[in-house]
């Protein structure tokens, strides 16, 4: 696993409270975790727009375009059949490059987090 | 050319035994796997011991239906391009678990939706909201399946008798509650597992079959599709079915809203990212349930004009059970008596394990959410929420079964479709809010699940569906003052708007705990302090 060089050391979450919780509200004003949850939603909200935009341009183009989406690019290949399989080929890539995105920028982050809490990977 | 498939399939016997040999294997199946089954842990999620790759599988299996294998094949076959936009919204909608759900969701809850959306909020009245809005969903969703059954049976059976029907669907409903209280969640993820993988095999051997029929090239499968059907080239472009009136243009996005925003927010598919251990799983099951779902609707597609193409769209609507009867007859134009069979097992098998998840996300919600949190208040007698849960599933398999018999003959891709969109508007605003916005609080999850619920329903009562033309439940009065029959297109944003009015008239109050609050961020991001 890589790690993160430019992790802090100066937050110290191993402290456990009384009651055997870590300290959620530190941990949640600690840099690190800022920083990841930023990394994240700035990864899947502009995904999550991209994809529903790009689904609903279809959908509006099949219902309101159905002249667009008869055009024959080919032997009885029309164009909305072609952007339907490019829905299924953005879905897949979206998909991909989540599971990359994660793998590289939110699992390494979040193992050292854990650590950090005390508590070790399950 | 027509075929009467009752008649074509000849010996309904066979596929009787074809039947009874699936139930068999799979009754078996759970009677093996479920040797500990006496935890809720071990009820409701399995002990969270599956990994990704069987939770996907299995997640594929609880959301590819009867309604998406033979309606969606019908509907390609009948109105071609139309009917393979289902497909899409279907699949797309999957980003939304794998991007914003899954893994948070893994975190925070243990085993119902109420567990993530209450995390933060008043425990009673939020749990009671979650679970209202669970039980109303499964409860549509079922109705859906069990009405399916029914016709799907007599389809296969040659059942055409009330009394038969309503026998066929007593017996679904007593398999699929033995599946529930022997198996668990562990049986039940089992039989999904088996019958997601037949389906797929199935699937993808006759879509290969069919491309190497036309030398492997899609265009003249097309052509030759186009050619037998009613449609001609027609089918080929969109609008055969939807393209009719500016009401109906609307309809279909306002159907497809909902689809691609109730796949994250249905119940039965939320509780299976609790089988798996951790988040990094929960991902997993995500991404597999993609896989498999892109496989097999790229191959409903190839069925789909298939049959088109070989049995005829005329044939297809002329056949018992219309549309859905595409996919068995073109089973058995290409290997006869046993593929239609096993086409047939395979639809019947998917039904029953389908409504066996609802069965146990309903009985879960009833036990977990009604009877342990908001009567018990969170300190039910020990063992005694395991009972009720068990009790429960009894009691919604007779609903579903009593349900199920006065839903015989409703349109099951309307009921599978309200279901989305009654996810979409109770639930997605809630969980979205609750796991991304920190300032959502108890009154905006309030008004977000029961103003989205709320809307949906009576939307619903007076849309077109229930009232006003020929085909609709009553159809001799008119109160439709609706036009649209899928109400998602207004229902679901009125129940985000709702969510952030609520939060905002809330906020006065001063509810909030700002250290629950930090520990569900935290706990939801990085899974510290998750089981």
């Amino acid at each position: 696993m890589k790690t993160m060089t430019s992790f802090s050391r100066d937050h110290d979450f191993t402290e456990e409270e009384n009651d055997g919780q870590p300290d959620f509200s530190a941990i949640a004003g600690s840099a690190e975790f800022v920083q990841l949850r930023r990394r994240i939603l700035r990864f899947v909200l502009p995904m999550t727009g991209l994809f529903l935009g790009w689904y609903l341009i279809y959908v509006v183009l099949a219902a309101y375009a159905p002249e667009f989406m008869s055009i024959r690019v080919g032997d009885n290949i029309t164009v909305g059949l072609l952007l339907g399989l490019s829905q299924f080929a953005t879905t897949v890539a979206i998909m991909i490059g989540y599971v990359v995105f994660a793998k590289r920028r939110i699992d390494p982050a979040t193992a050292q987090l854990r650590e950090h809490a005390g508590k070790a990977s399950r | 050319m027509t075929i009467n498939l009752a008649a074509a399939a000849g010996n309904p016997g066979l596929n009787v035994s074809i039947f009874v040999g699936v139930v068999a294997i799979t009754l078996f199946i759970v009677y093996r796997v479920s040797s500990r089954n006496t935890t809720t842990a071990d009820y409701y999620a399995a002990g969270g011991a599956f990994s990704g790759m069987q939770n996907g599988i299995a997640l594929s299996g609880d959301y590819l239906s009867a309604a998406s294998f033979l309606g969606i094949a019908g509907a390609i076959a009948v109105y071609g391009y139309d009917g393979f936009l289902f497909s899409i919204g279907f699949l797309v909608a999957w980003l939304v678990p794998l991007l914003l759900v899954a893994e948070r969701f893994r975190n925070t809850g243990r085993f119902t939706m109420g567990d993530v959306v209450s995390f933060r909020m008043r425990q009673r009245p939020v749990r009671a909201a979650a679970a209202n809005a669970t039980l109303v969903i499964s409860f549509f969703y079922m109705l859906a399946q069990m009405a399916g059954a029914g016709g799907l049976v007599a389809l296969l059976l040659d059942v055409h008798t009330k009394g038969g029907q309503a026998l066929v669907i007593c017996v679904v409903g007593a398999i699929m509650v033995l599946y529930v209280l022997i198996g668990g969640m562990k049986g039940t993820t089992w039989v999904q597992i088996v019958k997601a993988a037949l389906l797929l095999v199935c699937v993808s051997l006759m879509s290969v079959f069919l491309l190497g029929k036309f030398g492997f090239d899609l265009g003249s499968l097309l052509g030759r599709a186009a050619e037998n059907n009613a449609l001609s080239g027609l089918v080929l472009e969109p609008g055969a079915r939807y393209g009719k009136t500016e009401t109906t243009k609307l309809d279909f996005v306002s159907l497809s809203l909902a689809l691609v925003l109730g796949a994250a927010a249905l119940p039965h598919v939320l509780m299976r990212f609790y089988t798996v251990p951790n988040a990094y799983q929960a991902r997993r099951s995500a991404v597999w349930a993609i896989w498999t779902m892109v496989l097999f609707y790229l191959s409903t597609l190839v069925i789909g004009y298939g049959a088109s193409a070989l049995v005829g769209s005329d044939a297809i609507i002329n056949a018992p059970g219309g549309e859905n009867s595409a996919v068995p007859l073109l089973a058995f134009h290409i290997g006869g008596t046993v593929l239609l069979g096993l086409v047939s097992a395979i639809a019947f098998t998917t039904i029953l394990a389908v409504v066996a998840g609802l069965t146990l996300t309903a009985s879960a919600s009833f036990a977990h959410d009604v009877y342990a949190n908001v009567l018990k208040r969170g300190n039910p007698e020990p063992g005694s929420e395991i009972k009720v849960a068990r009790l429960t599933a009894i009691v919604i398999g007779c609903l579903a079964v009593g349900g199920g018999i006065l839903a015989t003959g409703q349109n099951v891709a309307f009921l599978v479709a309200l279901a989305f969109a009654l996810a979409a508007s109770a639930n997605l605003p809630a969980i979205l809010y609750t796991l991304f916005w920190r300032r959502f609080n108890t009154t905006g999850t309030l008004w977000s699940i029961y103003g989205g619920l709320a809307s949906c329903l009576v939307l619903i009562l007076f849309s077109p569906v229930v009232s006003g033309t020929p085909t609709s439940i009553i159809p001799g009065v008119d109160f439709a003052v609706f036009p649209l029959s899928n109400p998602g297109l207004v229902s679901i944003p009125l129940s985000f708007a709702l969510g952030v009015a609520g939060t905002f008239v809330g906020e006065r109050k001063g509810s909030g705990d700002p250290e629950r609050r930090d520990e569900m961020d935290v706990r939801s991001v990085t899974g510290i302090g998750s089981g």
